[in-house]
């Protein structure tokens, strides 16, 4: 372990670290912003759903090597070839938060809203959505989590991030790299973590005295894992 | 249950907060999410996925952004298989090229060139009109069919002797190398062809890198690609075999170009740093990266000054 | 072409199915791979799941880890052992085991947890001892969620053996970094289209599992991922 290696070379440890970042957050955000109006249509029209939730298993499946070669063709060697599979896996992954968290809307509640004079859209926005933030969170902390761990995967066919170091740590017999790289993308995913556990208590203002009689495991039951 | 205030206040300031992040990580990425190819002047340096590349990548970059030229790296796209079709539509600029392996495995598979001279009149004569190598450098890498020291005693072997020596033994043999070997025209089928070595079995390394070393190492593999300019043959002994059919054709370090985005002040930087690179030269850079861990952007800032050249 | 004309036309021609590189051999090395990882995650993971959920004791830390774990980039652990270990069964072997655990040890340890207090309580009045709590209530109300967790972790095998190629082992990998290799999409996209096969088959062994081990009163629980 060489120590002074970090240092020495901050400037493109901290380049490959902001990189990094970037394919693990953007692509979770696009990933939820499609999940919403799938979400919402899946709960309208119930039978949508089991066609959908077979596609984004099958899809998440998928190999996210194989996924970012077969995309070469049509999206370059850019970040955009590792980032729409990113935003696809993180689709299969928000859709059941969204789906859940909709579904987990009180019957009495959605019908105060609507007896209040809320249209449709509004009730969505201002009622249901609000609800369903925690689980919605949750399936949020698991995307952003995995696409950080993921994009390292990218740097096979020459998307930067943290799998750089991986890579060269490998072909120069250079574990030093591996090591530093292995714990940064560690703490990268801890701190983007932490972000959004405050980010959903901040917007969940109502369950500030609930909190704690729920174990935080709501999310771990079935969310899948993934490579 | 209902929130009292309308969550719209928490949810725009949580998009303005999110933005502002994602654009100070996006202004810190030195690439843009899209990439398309390159405007006059500003130019895409790529390399290949191996350690050499990356070097003389890094090299060509920092000689070209001091002479005010905008570069852009992408470094490790992948073998030339991957990068050859992207510079080829200019999605990539400058490449360093090996120019006999360019010529046998994505330009002509059917050349015969062997010597530096034949291989780039080939070259000249069959690159696609976007491209165009420019001068080669006297620095030489190539593919080899190399053995461990163990092996080449106990099979009276040494570096004059032929890859056809290997004829009698290479169906107990497993040949180890790149990936992409297995189906390029240099690889086993032209070794089969030129020397009559047919090797029981190909295994897939890396591109001469730990895993290949540690296969010869090993006794994974009896003998293995590894690229004449890696440090480990004269840190680990081996045998590198000799080539007079030149099997692998000449394999001159040169720039591979994308016509349309150079300048002259682009090609003279070029030219210059390719007839200021020999090849004990390349071996010596090699070894500060790979063996002793020097990081790149100092190696070849350090190579370009020892040369006299910008830096 | 689209991604099936690439992977069909490649799938069709011969040669691919014979030999030391063919896609039956392919298949059973990816196969061994993952099922020897699944079996030793599973006797590690199962085993101590139950326990943390019967006792309670380290459920916390439990969750906390479980989020790390989910960030350990395959790639990274894969050669951190490659350069640690050379070429040995370890080398694959170790991250995927421990890639394996986190998925089958959380859905042990919460399906045994989740169980109605109401029902401990009865089961404890009924003079039933805490072995036999856990043998005759807990395990078989556990069921539905171990059966998940190490379902969850066999398709996270079955994908993650595939970059284990990278660090020039076999599997079904192979096709993948050899076709990004050698710039052939119908290797790459027949590889993937074997390994979408291959988890789509184990969710079936899993679905078949869960008929076996599941008791029917609970089989409409713990079904498709959450």
């Amino acid at each position: 372990m060489v120590w002074s290696w970090i240092p020495q070379n901050w400037t493109i440890i901290w380049q490959y670290t902001l990189d990094n970042a970037f394919l693990g957050l953007v692509p979770p955000l696009i990933g939820l912003i499609v999940a919403i109006p799938l979400g919402v249509a899946s709960v309208r029209w119930r039978w949508t759903y089991p066609p959908l939730l077979s596609l984004a298993s099958a899809i998440y499946a998928l190999p996210s090597l194989a996924l970012f070669v077969v995309l070469i063709d049509y999206t370059g060697l850019g970040n955009l070839t590792v980032m729409i599979p990113l935003a696809l896996f993180s689709l299969c992954i928000l859709l059941p938060s969204v789906v859940d968290g909709l579904r987990g809307v009180a019957e009495p509640t959605r019908q105060a809203a609507t007896a209040m004079g809320f249209g449709d859209v509004r009730r969505l926005f201002e009622v249901e959505l609000p609800i369903s933030t925690p689980v919605v969170v949750a399936g949020l902390r698991v995307a952003v989590v995995s696409s950080i761990s993921l994009a390292s995967v990218g740097q096979l066919i020459g998307v930067s991030s943290l799998g750089y170091f991986f890579i060269d740590g490998f072909q120069r017999d250079f574990p030093t790299e591996v090591y530093v790289a292995l714990v940064l993308v560690l703490a990268l995913a801890l701190v983007c973590d932490l972000i959004l556990v405050a980010v959903g208590r901040l917007l969940t203002p109502w369950q500030r005295d609930q909190r704690g009689r729920r174990p935080a495991t709501a999310w771990l039951g079935g969310a899948p894992w993934r490579v | 249950m209902l929130a009292t205030q309308s969550p719209w206040r928490r949810y725009a300031a949580l998009g303005v907060a999110v933005t502002a992040a994602l654009g100070l990580a996006a202004c810190g990425s030195s690439k843009s999410p899209l990439s398309g190819s390159t405007s006059k002047g500003t130019v895409v340096i790529g390399s290949a996925n191996f350690p050499e590349n990356e070097l003389l990548a890094e090299i060509y970059a920092l000689a070209l952004s001091a002479k005010g030229v905008k570069v852009t790296d992408k470094f490790n796209i992948g073998s030339r298989e991957v990068y050859y079709p992207e510079i080829k539509k200019g999605a990539v600029s400058i490449i360093p090229e090996y120019n006999g392996a360019l010529l046998t495995t994505s330009v002509d598979t059917k050349s015969t060139a062997a010597t530096t001279a034949q291989v780039n009149a080939a070259l000249k004569a069959d690159l696609p009109s976007t491209l165009e190598m420019l001068n080669s450098s006297s620095a030489l890498d190539s593919d080899s069919v190399t053995v461990t020291q163990a092996f080449a005693t106990a099979h009276h072997l040494t570096s004059a002797s032929s890859i056809a020596a290997l004829k009698p033994y290479a169906k107990t043999m497993v040949f180890g190398g790149p990936p992409e070997m297995q189906t390029r025209p240099d690889g086993p089928a032209g070794l089969k062809a030129r020397y009559g070595v047919k090797f029981k079995a190909f295994d897939a390394l890396d591109e001469s890198g730990p895993l290949t070393i540690k296969a010869l190492q090993d006794g994974k593999v009896q003998a293995a690609d590894v690229f004449t300019t890696t440090p480990q043959i004269i840190t680990d002994h081996f045998v590198t075999l000799s080539d007079p059919k030149f099997n692998f054709a000449a394999q001159n370090v040169t720039p591979l170009v994308y016509k349309p985005a150079m300048t002259p002040t682009i090609i003279s930087t070029l030219n210059a740093i390719s007839a200021k690179l020999t090849t004990a030269g390349l071996l010596a850079i090699d070894k500060a990266v790979i063996v002793d861990h020097d990081s790149y952007s100092a190696v070849a800032a350090g190579w370009l000054k020892a040369e006299g050249l910008p830096s | 072409m689209g991604f099936f004309t690439y992977a069909f036309n490649w799938l069709s021609s011969s040669q691919q199915w014979h030999g030391a590189g063919g896609i039956p051999a392919r298949v059973l090395q990816h196969l061994g791979y993952t099922g020897l990882s699944l079996l030793v995650a599973a006797l590690i993971a199962v085993p101590l799941g139950i326990v943390i959920g019967h006792t309670g004791r380290g459920r916390f830390a439990l969750v906390s880890l479980a989020n790390i774990w989910r960030a350990i980039p395959t790639l990274g652990l894969l050669i951190m052992m490659a350069v640690l270990l050379g070429f040995s069964a370890l080398t694959w072997l170790i991250p995927l085991v421990v890639l394996a655990i986190p998925p089958i040890l959380v859905n042990s340890c919460e399906g045994v947890a989740g169980v109605d207090p109401d029902l401990k309580d009865a089961a404890l009045g009924m003079g039933m001892t805490q072995w036999q709590l856990l043998r005759k209530v807990e395990l078989p109300l556990a069921t539905p969620l171990i059966v998940l967790g190490l379902r969850t972790a066999a398709i996270f095998v079955v994908a993650t053996a595939t970059i284990a190629a990278e660090i020039a082992l076999g599997g079904l990998g192979r096709y993948i970094i050899d076709g990004l290799a050698a710039d052939n999409y119908g290797e790459v996209a027949g590889g993937a289209l074997i390994v979408v096969v291959l988890a789509l088959a184990v969710q079936l062994f899993f679905a078949g599992v869960r008929r076996l081990i599941v008791p029917t009163g609970l089989r409409s629980q713990g079904k498709g991922p959450r």
